[in-house]
């Protein structure tokens, strides 16, 4: 077989289906990695037209442009849509496009979960674009404090959207993140062990694991708010031993360390591309891995930065004031590594280089803003003024858009296969760069005058005027660039002429590959044995297209791929992938409907569309279980591997484990939120507890211990399922004793803990069952070692959560 | 820029001990940014134009990347740190306490040493003596602040929350809700009204409002 009838074959095999069928039954990575990128695109300009008219009406004082009940709208949206509409699935997009091919890989993990959690994004932005359209668009600010943004203060279903629609985004986050988690652990290249991983990986990685972290106090809190504005339990509200600040705490644990995950991933593509300009390799490889890892570690330590106004003690501040600083350092290490590679290198200013310079001055200036807030004293007057605006911009634009910028011209010709052929990029660079500088660099001084932000006008003779005009003028300049940079990339990924494969000389293995990059990425896998694959064998591309690496045979006409020990990258097993299917656009849609029946208060459509989505969740696993084994099979250069269904630790175990770290998080800051209510909310404690009897406690214990031991052999799945229903029954017992939760928030809380159990013990009820039908179904043994592993994950965690959260429920009515 | 009524809401012209201590803190940080920021610039434009060859991964790493940054942040935590706890509301023998309840769109004050008196979006202070505003809200998060006499301070549904204020001179001084809480956000603010000695006086018995 030559290198055409290779291709013609794996072309055949891995191709998305033809016509507009294709948009919506891809399971691909390229296309949607691509498709990722290009709606958060459109999502960026949504954002940039709102800060547009944000300066319009701010061009001239007493402006009657916007009234407050628009702009409110205005910059809400601006924030929310920036955050979690462009920022967070840009960077997914740009990992789901390139990871497979800088690791050597020819899809992720989980190509279906890919599929499932765009369209996610996809229909839950649409839901934050039709409330901006139809004028009913969140106005509580982006990071949406209550009491402002619940039910009393905010009776319309504006709060509603953000709380729904962006816990529905998220979903593409937390999946995406736990897709990215695995890829980069298991779905390698031959040979490319820990330390022969390209710097990206390690930056997506660690990135991935922050939003597993990050992102389930802010989904905890959402659901909390959604929850009281809709069934009135009090989590916010004093009076009902509530605390306004637990919101807080829940949204800047998610809010900081949120910051950081839009840094890295833009940290990852400079540290990517700026030795390739240099023509070098990266100084201090390790040391910047190191400091990535520090700065992930920090920054999960530094929320209360947000809140140095809100009246904590200021011992406590001084810690997160040393710790806000602190992070400078790791920052300061990949900054001057990267000029130290500058320095030792050969610098070429191509575009994607001019970026990473507009980065240098940018950014550290936003750095340098960022540790005068960290300082406390400066902050009580900086707090909410346009300082903190300009400032976060600095961080954002200079930090990730400019950084983005470099990527897009960096891997453009990977994506479209042209040379980038106009040189519209330019005359842009020249626009962004001082248009931004023009915009926010005096902003700092009106916040230091006085200027607070979100007022929607100004009154004249405060020393405003003048650096306002300048901001306008210099936004819509910068506005024009970016006009610039869509069309310049339009038109030459239209027209432009075909470019060579590997324009930069980059030594990753992206590049090793014909571009645009064909649906199965490589002919044949290759063997790792550097960091720089390219620059070791420059004839690497050849001989993967003739077949001389890995999986170069496609007669078994299935999609596979290899995945690797994690730290060593020895090969272990063959992936087989799912083909081309409408299950993941279908199952989105019927979690959009479960959201929906939540916005619009039409709660019979919630357990409907709940049913639908374990449905549609059942026939997606069930395709993945096999009936036969077929034991180790040929991969290729004289080695045999099994098939992933047939090993203890399958892709899906370790989804299941990323997925329960996300999992844990949350039912950790839902244990936050309980103490620090205890602890700090007025009207504590509660006049009725629950008293659920030690026959509640004894009926937990003996369902859990029961489940431990079922779980640990296969064929007691019917016991394993039973013991889930009798820890369910203690739940319900629990609740029986409750006192109403709209009166206390205690109540409130123990609710939510005790339905967190439940909601898990039916998990691993499902799994259990799962499990047993396969064996019902007469699938051979030897083909669900994995699945039952991951049984075992869900029941022990169930377990877990069980004894802790009824535990928690329980416990002060004895007391 | 810096003349009459423009400096009303300025943090960089105060008009009391905290503010002062807060400006001058920000002079020192401008001051040291500019430093910083100068260093790695010219670092970049030495880097773009040194010959290519190996660069020593000790000094761009331990010495720039860990050493210089510590020693910076240390100094400058441990100045922040002492800022920070010389403002705090201390017991003292001529502090006076005052309240400050925030509701959507009005502050209402109340003076320890005049009960009963309440006064609606003008607060009555004495000029030169520290005075602690005991804050709170009624119903959404706002924020006191007074730009040119001290930070700001949130005022929390259920919390009270203390902050040492003071005015150097008798004046009229422009305070602010420095928190969003709404469509009336703008127009959310009070006066700071110091008076002399005897002005005071009259004050607490009763004579101005």
């Amino acid at each position: 077989m030559n290198a055409l009838e290779r291709h013609r074959a794996l072309s055949r095999i891995w191709a998305s289906d033809p016509g507009w069928r294709g948009w919506f039954t891809s399971v691909n990575h390229t296309d949607l990695g691509r498709m990722f990128m290009a709606v958060s695109a459109f999502f960026f300009i949504v954002g940039g037209i709102l800060a547009m008219l944000i300066r319009a009406q701010l061009a001239s004082p007493r402006s009657a442009f916007l009234g407050p009940e628009h702009y409110n709208q205005i910059f809400t949206m601006h924030g929310t849509i920036m955050m979690f509409l462009f920022a967070i699935p840009m960077f997914e997009g740009l990992a789901v496009y390139l990871l497979p091919k800088m690791l050597g890989s020819r899809d992720l993990a989980f190509p279906r979960l890919t599929a499932y959690g765009f369209w996610c994004y996809v229909f839950g932005g649409a839901m934050m674009i039709f409330s901006l359209l139809a004028g009913i668009a969140p106005d509580s600010g982006w990071f949406m404090y209550p009491p402002l943004s619940s039910a009393i203060n905010s009776p319309g279903i504006n709060s509603d959207f953000w709380l729904i629609g962006i816990t529905f985004v998220e979903i593409s986050a937390i999946s995406a993140a736990v897709e990215i988690t695995v890829t980069i652990l298991r779905y390698r290249a031959p040979g490319m062990s820990l330390a022969r991983m390209p710097i990206f990986a390690w930056y997506a990685l660690v990135t991935a694991v922050m939003i597993l972290t990050g992102f389930p106090p802010l989904i905890l809190g959402s659901i909390l708010l959604e929850l009281e504005r809709a069934f009135g339990l009090p989590f916010f509200q004093v009076a009902h031993g509530g605390d306004a600040l637990l919101w807080q705490h829940l949204f800047w644990l998610f809010g900081h360390p949120e910051v950081y995950i839009i840094f890295l991933p833009a940290a990852g593509a400079i540290s990517t591309i700026l030795p390739v300009m240099s023509r070098t390799r990266l100084l201090g490889h390790q040391w910047v891995i190191a400091s990535a890892v520090s700065l992930a570690v920090l920054s999960f330590g530094l929320w209360v930065h947000h809140m140095f106004t809100t009246g904590i003690p200021h011992l406590a501040l001084a810690f997160f004031s040393a710790a806000s600083t602190l992070v400078a350092v790791p920052t300061a290490v990949q900054i001057f590594a990267w000029i130290g590679t500058i320095a030792k290198g050969r610098p070429q200013m191509h575009l994607p280089m001019m970026w990473m310079l507009s980065f240098f001055a940018t950014f550290v200036i936003g750095g340098l803003t960022g540790v005068m807030v960290a300082v406390v004293p400066f902050d009580w007057q900086a707090h909410d003024t346009y300082f903190i605006v300009a400032h976060l911009h600095y961080v954002l634009i200079g930090g990730f858009v400019f950084p983005m910028l470099g990527a897009l011209y960096y891997w453009m010709p990977h994506v479209t296969g042209r040379k980038t052929f106009f040189k519209l990029g330019n005359t842009a660079f020249w626009l962004i760069v001082p248009g931004f500088h023009g915009t926010f660099l005096l902003l700092h001084w009106a916040g230091l005058l006085g200027m607070r932000r979100r007022i929607d006008t100004f009154d004249p003779g405060q020393g405003w005027e003048v650096i306002n005009i300048i901001a306008s003028v210099s936004s819509f300049v910068m506005a024009i660039g970016f006009a610039l940079v869509l069309i310049d990339v339009v038109v030459n990924a239209a027209v432009a002429i075909r470019g060579s494969r590997d324009p930069w000389g980059a030594g990753t293995l992206e590049w090793a590959m014909p571009t645009p990059a064909a649906p199965y990425n490589f002919a044949s896998l290759p063997q790792i044995t550097s960091r720089e694959p390219l620059w070791d064998t420059p004839d690497l591309p050849v001989q993967l297209a003739r077949g001389e690496g890995y999986l170069g045979d496609p007669s078994r006409n299935r999609r596979e791929t290899l995945t690797v020990e994690p730290a060593t990258g020895a090969p272990e097993y063959i992936v087989v992938f799912p083909g081309n299917t409408a299950l993941p656009i279908l199952m989105s849609a019927v979690t959009g409907l479960f959201f929906l029946g939540m916005l619009i208060k039409a709660y019979w459509l919630v357990p409907v569309a709940a049913v639908g989505v374990l449905g549609c969740a059942l026939v997606w696993a069930w395709g993945l279980q096999r009936r036969t084994p077929e034991g180790p099979l040929p991969v290729g250069r004289g080695l045999s591997l099994p098939v992933a269904s047939e090993v203890a630790h399958p892709p899906g175990w370790w989804g299941s484990l990323f997925l329960l770290l996300a999992d844990g998080t949350f039912f950790g800051s839902l244990l936050f939120g309980y103490a620090f209510l205890w602890t700090i909310a007025p009207n504590w404690p509660p006049q009725v507890w629950a008293q659920p009897g030690p026959h509640a406690i004894a009926i937990l214990a003996t369902g859990a211990v029961l489940a431990v031991i079922a779980a640990r052999y296969a064929r007691l799945w019917i016991l394993q399922g039973s013991a889930m229903i009798v820890m369910g029954a203690s739940g319900v017992l629990v609740l029986r004793s409750m006192p109403d939760p709209t009166v206390h928030a205690y109540a409130a809380t123990v609710w939510v803990l005790v339905g967190y159990a439940i909601l898990h013990q039916f998990i691993a009820f499902v799994t259990a069952v799962f499990h047993g039908m396969t064996r019902v179904a007469g699938h051979d043994p030897r083909t669900g070692p994995g699945l039952h592993r991951i049984t075992v994950l869900w029941s022990d965690y169930a377990v877990g959560v069980s004894v802790i959260g009824i535990g928690a429920a329980a416990i002060p009515g004895f007391v | 820029m810096l003349a009459g009524c423009e400096e009303r809401l300025s943090t960089v012209h105060p008009a009391g001990p905290a503010a002062s201590a807060i400006a001058d803190l920000w002079w020192v940080l401008l001051i040291g940014s500019v430093a910083i920021t100068l260093l790695v610039a010219g670092l970049v434009l030495w880097a773009w134009r040194r010959p290519e060859g190996a660069v020593s991964e000790r000094r761009f790493v331990i010495w720039l990347g860990l050493a210089f940054p510590m020693t910076v942040l240390w100094a400058l935590l441990a100045y922040g740190l002492f800022i920070g706890e010389r403002l705090l509301p201390r017991e003292g023998p001529d502090t006076l306490v005052v309240t400050a309840e925030a509701r959507r769109y009005e502050w209402r004050f109340g003076y320890d040493d005049r009960p009963g008196a309440v006064t609606r979006n003008r607060l009555h202070i004495p000029a030169g003596r520290p005075v602690d505003v005991a804050i709170t809200s009624v119903d959404v998060v706002h924020a006191f602040w007074v730009p040119r006499l001290a930070g700001k301070l949130d005022a929390v549904p259920g919390h009270v929350n203390t902050l040492r204020i003071e005015a150097a001179q008798p004046g009229e001084y422009a305070g602010l809700s420095a928190e969003y809480n709404g469509p009336g956000y703008r127009g959310h603010g009070f006066t700071v009204i110091a008076h002399d000695a005897a002005g005071w006086q009259a004050f607490l018995q009763g004579e101005a409002p």
